[in-house]
C-alpha cells in the first residue's frame, strides 16, 4: 500500500483545518465569540457545523465495521444516532435555545437556581466528553496505523495537537467554519470513491454478501496478526502461515481443523482465494445467514433483543445530553432558527448514513480477512484500495483516509471546546476568561489522550455507544423536565443525575475494566440504557415529589421565556 | 393634483409608524403580563406549553411505535428476513432506507405545527 497519497491527503485536511481555524482569530475577540460564535450563524451554515461535528469516527468508520462483523442488527447505529436529534427537535432544541443558557450546566444552574446542580451537571460533561473524546483518538491512532503504518501512538497525537491548535487559537468561530467544511468533506470522502467501488462490484456480477454460507476470500490476501489472537474455525481449513500456530513454530501450508486455534504475535497468515475465513473468536457472528437476519448477535453479550432496544434507548435520549451538541444550539439566533436548523440536520444525516451502510454490506464480501484480525474498523479505510486497483485506487484510498481524518478533528473540536468551555467556567474562574479556556483546552484534550492509550480497544461505535447511555441517563431527565415540568426541584435534579449517571457510570466502567461474560449480567452491563433511564427519571420525579415545597420561585418565569416566541418579549425583560 | 401625491406618501409614512407603535405597545403589555406572572400569562403560557408538548408527544409516540415497533416484529416474525425487495433483504431495506424518510417527515410535520401554534400564541396574545 502506498502511505504518500495516504500522508499527502491527511496533512491537507490538518492544513484545512488549522488554516480555517487561523482564518476565524481574525473574527473571533471576545469571550462570546469564544463560545458560541456570537449567535450569527445562518441555519445551513449551523446545520453543516451540526452534521461535520456529530458525524465521528464512530459513524465515519464504526458503523461499517460493525455492520460488516454483526449484519443487520448494527443497523440501529446510524438509525439511533439520527433519531437522537428527532427527539432533540421534539422536546428540547427551541426551548433551550431561548433559555439564553450558554452551556447545560448554564441551563441546570437558571432553570434551578442551584450551585450543586450545576456543579453535578459540569462534571457530567467532562466526564461524557471525555468518554466521547477517547475512542476519536483511538480512531485516529487506528487509522494512521492502517493508511501508513505509523506508530499507534501517532495519530491520537496529531489529532490532539491540530484540536487544541484550533480551539485555542479561534475558539467557536472558526470552530464553525472549520465543522460546515467538515460535513462536506465527510460525505464527498465516502460518496466519491462507492462510486467507483459499486461500479466494480457491478462489473463482477454484484456478487451478495450471502452468496456462500460462511466469508469466503475473493483474492489471496497474506494478514499480520498484531497481538496473540484465538481463531474460531467452523469448517476446515489450510492456510499458509509463517510464525506460531497452536505453539508450534509454523513456516508453509497449515490445516486448521474445526475448532479453536491460537495465532502468535506477529504471525503471518496467507489466505488463498476461496478459502474460508476462519474468524476471530467471539468478535463476530460467524454464519452469513445468521449476519443477514435480524437480532441475530451483538459484540458484547447473547441477547440481542434487550441490547437492540436498550440501544435504541440510548441512541435515542442520549443524543441531547452530548455537551458538544447543545452547545451548537446557542449559535442560532433564536428557537425558531434553532428547530429550522435541526431539520436540515435531520436531512443531512439521513443522506450520510446509506453511505457508511453499503460500504459494511460491501466489506463482508471484499474485506472478510478483517473479521480475522477484529480489526473491522479499518474496513472503510480498505475497501476502495481492494475494489479500485493502481493509482485511483490509491488516490480514493487517500480520500477515504482525510475523510475519517476530519471526522476525528471535528467531533474532537466539538467535544473540546464544550468540555473546554465548562473546566474554564465552573474549575478556573480566576484566570480571566479567555486564557482560562486555553488553560482548559488543554486539560481537555490532554486526559482522553492519556486515556485512549492505556484503555483496553473497544469497537469504535461500541465505546461511543456507552457515552450516549451516560447521557442519555443523566441529561435527557434534566432536559426533559427541566422544560416540560414544574415541578422539577433542585434535589430531585441532583437525585436523578446521581443515581442514573451514577449507574451509568458504573457500568461503563465494569464494562471496560473487567469482562462481565456474555450472559444476561453481561447484556445489562454493556448496554446499561434500558434500566439507567427509566431510574433516572423516577428518581428525579420522587425526589421533586418529595421536595415539593422547594419549586424555585422563579421556574414560572424559566418556563416562560423557554417556552414564548422571541417576538412577544419586551425590551427590558 | 395635490392628492395624487399626497396620498402614497401618508400612506408609507403612517402604515409603517402605526405598526411599530401598535407592536410596541402590545408586545411591551403581553411580554409584562407573562413576565410578572399574572394569572392571564400563566395561563397563557400553560396553554402554550401544552400544545406544544401534545405535538411533540405524537410525533415521539408515532415514531417511538413504528420504529420501536420494528425489533418486536423481527422477533416474532423471522420469516420476514426471508422476504427480498429487489435483491435486497426487507430488514435492511426498512432499517437502512425506509426509516430515514419517515423520521424527516416527522419532524417536518412537527416544525409545522409548532410553528403554527406559537402563531396562534402570538395572535392570541397580541389581541388580548
Amino acid at each position: 500500500m502506498s502511505s504518500a497519497a495516504d500522508i499527502v491527503a491527511v496533512s491537507l485536511v490538518t492544513g484545512a483545518t488549522v488554516g480555517l481555524g487561523a482564518y476565524g482569530i481574525r473574527l473571533s475577540r471576545t469571550t462570546s465569540d469564544f463560545y458560541v460564535a456570537a449567535r450569527s450563524v445562518s441555519p445551513m451554515l449551523n446545520a453543516s457545523a451540526i452534521g461535520g461535528e456529530y458525524l465521528s469516527a464512530a459513524s465515519f468508520l464504526g458503523v461499517a465495521g460493525l455492520i460488516l462483523a454483526y449484519g443487520e442488527d448494527m443497523l440501529w447505529y446510524p438509525v439511533g444516532y439520527t433519531v437522537g436529534y428527532l427527539v432533540l427537535l421534539l422536546l428540547v432544541a427551541a426551548p433551550l435555545r431561548r433559555s439564553g443558557a450558554y452551556t447545560l450546566p448554564d441551563f441546570a444552574e437558571s432553570r434551578l437556581a442551584s450551585k450543586t446542580v450545576r456543579r453535578l451537571s459540569s462534571l457530567l460533561v467532562v466526564l461524557i466528553g471525555w468518554l466521547y473524546l477517547m475512542p476519536q483518538l483511538q480512531g485516529a491512532s487506528l487509522t494512521l496505523t492502517t493508511a501508513t503504518g505509523a506508530p499507534r501512538w501517532l495519530g491520537g497525537a496529531l489529532v490532539a495537537v491540530v484540536v487544541l491548535a484550533t480551539v485555542v487559537s479561534g475558539g467557536m468561530r472558526s470552530i464553525t467554519f472549520v465543522q460546515a467544511f467538515q460535513y462536506w468533506l465527510k460525505v464527498a470522502a465516502l460518496s466519491l470513491p462507492l462510486i467507483f467501488v459499486l461500479a466494480v462490484w457491478h462489473a463482477q456480477g454484484s456478487p451478495s454478501p450471502t452468496a456462500t454460507s460462511l466469508p469466503v476470500m475473493r483474492t489471496t490476501t497474506t494478514v499480520r496478526v498484531p497481538e496473540t489472537l484465538d481463531l474460531q474455525v467452523l469448517q476446515p481449513v489450510t492456510v499458509r502461515a509463517h510464525g506460531v500456530v497452536d505453539a508450534r513454530a509454523v513456516d508453509g501450508p497449515v490445516l486448521l481443523t474445526k475448532g479453536r486455534h491460537r495465532v502468535g504475535s506477529g504471525t503471518q497468515l496467507t489466505l488463498d482465494a476461496g478459502t474460508v475465513v476462519p474468524q476471530a473468536v467471539d468478535a463476530s457472528t460467524q454464519l452469513n445467514t445468521s449476519w443477514v437476519r435480524p437480532l441475530s448477535g451483538t459484540p458484547s453479550h447473547d441477547h440481542p433483543l434487550y441490547g437492540t432496544y436498550s440501544l435504541v434507548l440510548a441512541t435515542f435520549l442520549g443524543t441531547m445530553g452530548l455537551p458538544h451538541v447543545l452547545v451548537r444550539f446557542y449559535t442560532n439566533p433564536d428557537g425558531r432558527a434553532a428547530r429550522r436548523t435541526t431539520l436540515l440536520v435531520l436531512g443531512l444525516l439521513s443522506g450520510f448514513y446509506l453511505l457508511p451502510t453499503i460500504y459494511g454490506a460491501l466489506a463482508r464480501t471484499y474485506t472478510p480477512d478483517l473479521l480475522l484480525t477484529g480489526q473491522t474498523d479499518s474496513a472503510v479505510l480498505l475497501l476502495p484500495g481492494r475494489l479500485v486497483g493502481g493509482t485511483a485506487g490509491e488516490l480514493l484510498t487517500a480520500l477515504v483516509t482525510a475523510g475519517a481524518f476530519a471526522a476525528f478533528l471535528s467531533t474532537s473540536s466539538g467535544l473540546t471546546v464544550s468540555v473546554a468551555g465548562v473546566i474554564a467556567q465552573d474549575v478556573l474562574p480566576r484566570l480571566g476568561s479567555v486564557r482560562a479556556f486555553r488553560v482548559a483546552s488543554v486539560v481537555a484534550v490532554a486526559a482522553p489522550l492519556v486515556l485512549s492509550l492505556v484503555a483496553a480497544r473497544l469497537p469504535l461505535a461500541d465505546a461511543v455507544g456507552l457515552a450516549f447511555a451516560v447521557a442519555a441517563s443523566s441529561f435527557c431527565p434534566l432536559l426533559v423536565l427541566g422544560i416540560w415540568w414544574r415541578g422539577l426541584t433542585a434535589a430531585g435534579a441532583i437525585a436523578g443525575l446521581v443515581v442514573g449517571g451514577g449507574l451509568a457510570t458504573t457500568a461503563v466502567l465494569v464494562t471496560v475494566a473487567t469482562d462481565p461474560g456474555r450472559g444476561w449480567l453481561g447484556a445489562l452491563l454493556s448496554e446499561p440504557a434500558a434500566w439507567c433511564v427509566p431510574l433516572a427519571f423516577l428518581a428525579m420525579v420522587v425526589g421533586s415529589w418529595v421536595t415539593r415545597d422547594r419549586i424555585p420561585p422563579g421556574t414560572s418565569r424559566v418556563l416562560a421565556r423557554m417556552h414564548t416566541p422571541e417576538v412577544i418579549w419586551s425590551g427590558a425583560g | 393634483m395635490t392628492v395624487q401625491p399626497e396620498v402614497p406618501q401618508r400612506r408609507v409614512v403612517v402604515t409603517s409608524a402605526r405598526t411599530s407603535a401598535v407592536h410596541r405597545t402590545r408586545g411591551a403589555t403581553a411580554s409584562r403580563e407573562i413576565d410578572e406572572q399574572t394569572a392571564l400569562g400563566e395561563v397563557l403560557v400553560r396553554s402554550l406549553m401544552r400544545a406544544q408538548l401534545r405535538i411533540a408527544f405524537y410525533a415521539f409516540a408515532a415514531t417511538a411505535v413504528l420504529l420501536g415497533g420494528l425489533p418486536l416484529l423481527f422477533a416474532v416474525a423471522p420469516q420476514l428476513a426471508g422476504i427480498h425487495v429487489l435483491g435486497v433483504p426487507l430488514t435492511w431495506l426498512l432499517l437502512a432506507v425506509a426509516v430515514y424518510p419517515l423520521v424527516c417527515l416527522a419532524g417536518w410535520a412537527y416544525v409545522r405545527a409548532a410553528e403554527r401554534n406559537e402563531k396562534d400564541f402570538t395572535d392570541l396574545v397580541d389581541r388580548s
